[in-house]
């Protein structure tokens, strides 16, 4: 741009004046700031769209009888409000109230994650109040390792924790009546306890810690509030 | 965009679906080309989005090669392919977030993937849109093949399915190396041999006065 030095090739064009450069540059930018807000208003209904069944798609999987999911936020302060209801407080935990086609309380849905052999490992996990205990998980995203972690979501012996692993609060209902456990293959004894997978011990535990964090968390200020949750508004 | 309009589109298509092929005769983006690639369809929706980039970028660029002056072309063309990225990063949300999850942040890093700025700035900026859309098509079309090709072969290998449908039956033991990193490097590499073999098997009887 300023004066320039002796140049090597003597048929190199002048310099173009600040101007013009400024000028061509604001112009492709206008162009391709249209192109963007158009490639973003165009899609965005299909996206929302998609984000949404692929949500109720995760849900129903883990809480079967459910055709119906409404989100919920727990409060830190304790009680719960449905999420439609202005701005989320901070430390608020989202879960998902899933109802059957009568409209009655089916489960209840709750993300976790812990980190697992490569990248933390995020699943839904599905709460069954009558029992108190988790009925059903599914991964919500994973880098295990292909063959190995993502076992899973497809070893039946690993999947028959879940039919109902015990996630009972204790007397105060301050916390779990007893830690969800990952333990190793072939020790389980007890309701709590999760058998790991073989050679996939680190993934099975992620799983475990995810679960238990999340629970620990959730349940002491969802329990008190289940009653308000048992029909659908 | 009819390829076969003349015998010179033809050739700028031939050249960069087969004799200049991005991926087994440039061996360009390969970053791409080895992370995506452990099942047919993710490398064939990573190539067609690919494609679709280069060919809309390339337009866009030669068409205003007049305009632009040498000292920002550069910057120019990284906007404006970052443009259409970022159109083919929402319409794929809107066709599929699952494959969107599959793809992750490779969609977003075809802003940098070199056969796209290449194209731009070696034969967009001097050629007139037709011609440059025509070449640009043919490379997309050659990455494409690549990635199919190296897509379905992992997938084969490592799944024992070829695009979701299953190919040996229960009794297959997936090799499951083939959908790690390192498969990615042998599967890549077993092409390129196939492709340098086939290219001096063409070569030699043409030396020898046969073909």
């Amino acid at each position: 741009m300023s004066a320039s030095p002796p140049d090597p090739s003597s048929t190199a064009p002048a310099p173009t004046p600040t101007r013009d450069l400024v000028l061509t540059l604001g112009l492709v930018a206008a162009i391709c700031g249209l192109v963007i807000v158009a490639a973003y208003q165009g899609t965005y209904d299909a996206v929302a769209t998609n984000r949404r069944i692929a949500l109720e798609r995760s849900v129903f999987r883990v809480i079967p009888r459910a055709t119906s999911i409404v989100e919920y936020r727990a409060l830190p302060a304790g009680g719960i409000e449905p999420a439609a209801t202005g701005e989320a407080v901070p430390g608020a935990i989202r879960f998902f109230a899933a109802y059957d086609a009568a409209g009655r309380l089916a489960g209840v849905a709750a993300e976790g994650s812990a980190k697992g052999y490569a990248d933390s490992v995020r699943i839904l996990f599905g709460y069954q109040p009558d029992c108190q205990c988790i009925t059903g998980i599914g991964v919500v995203s994973m880098r295990e390792t292909p063959g190995i972690g993502d076992k899973i979501v497809t070893d039946e012996a690993f999947l028959a924790n879940f039919r109902a692993l015990d996630a009972r609060l204790d007397a105060e209902l301050a916390g779990l009546a007893h830690a969800i456990r990952t333990v190793k293959h072939g020790t389980k004894k007890d309701a709590w306890q999760i058998d790991a997978i073989s050679g996939a011990t680190i993934t099975s535990r992620a799983v475990g810690k995810a679960i238990d964090d999340s629970a620990r968390a959730l349940l002491p200020r969802l329990v008190p509030h289940l009653e308000t949750l048992k029909e659908k508004k | 965009m009819s390829a076969v309009a003349a015998p010179g589109n033809r050739d700028e298509f031939l050249e960069g679906l087969w004799r200049q092929n991005p991926v087994f005769v440039m061996v360009l983006g390969m970053c791409p080309a080895l992370a995506v690639t452990v099942s047919a369809v993710n490398g064939l929706s990573m190539g067609l989005a690919t494609t679709f980039v280069l060919v809309a970028s390339c337009g866009l660029v030669s068409t205003m090669r007049r305009l632009v002056p040498r000292e920002v072309r550069i910057a120019t063309y990284i906007v404006i392919i970052a443009t259409f990225v970022t159109a083919v990063d929402y319409a794929i949300q809107a066709i599929s977030l699952a494959l969107y999850d599959a793809l992750g942040a490779f969609i977003q890093l075809i802003v940098v993937n070199c056969i796209i700025l290449g194209r731009a700035e070696a034969h967009a900026s001097r050629n007139p849109p037709v011609a440059a859309m025509v070449n640009a098509a043919g490379m997309g079309a050659g990455f494409t093949l690549g990635l199919l090709l190296l897509g379905a072969v992992r997938e084969i290998l490592g799944a024992g399915t070829l695009f979701g449908f299953s190919l040996f039956g229960p009794g297959f033991q997936p090799w499951v190396i083939m959908l790690l990193p390192p498969g990615g490097f042998f599967v890549l590499g077993g092409w390129l041999l196939a492709f340098a073999w086939w290219a001096r098997r063409r070569q030699r009887p043409e030396a020898a006065g046969h073909a």
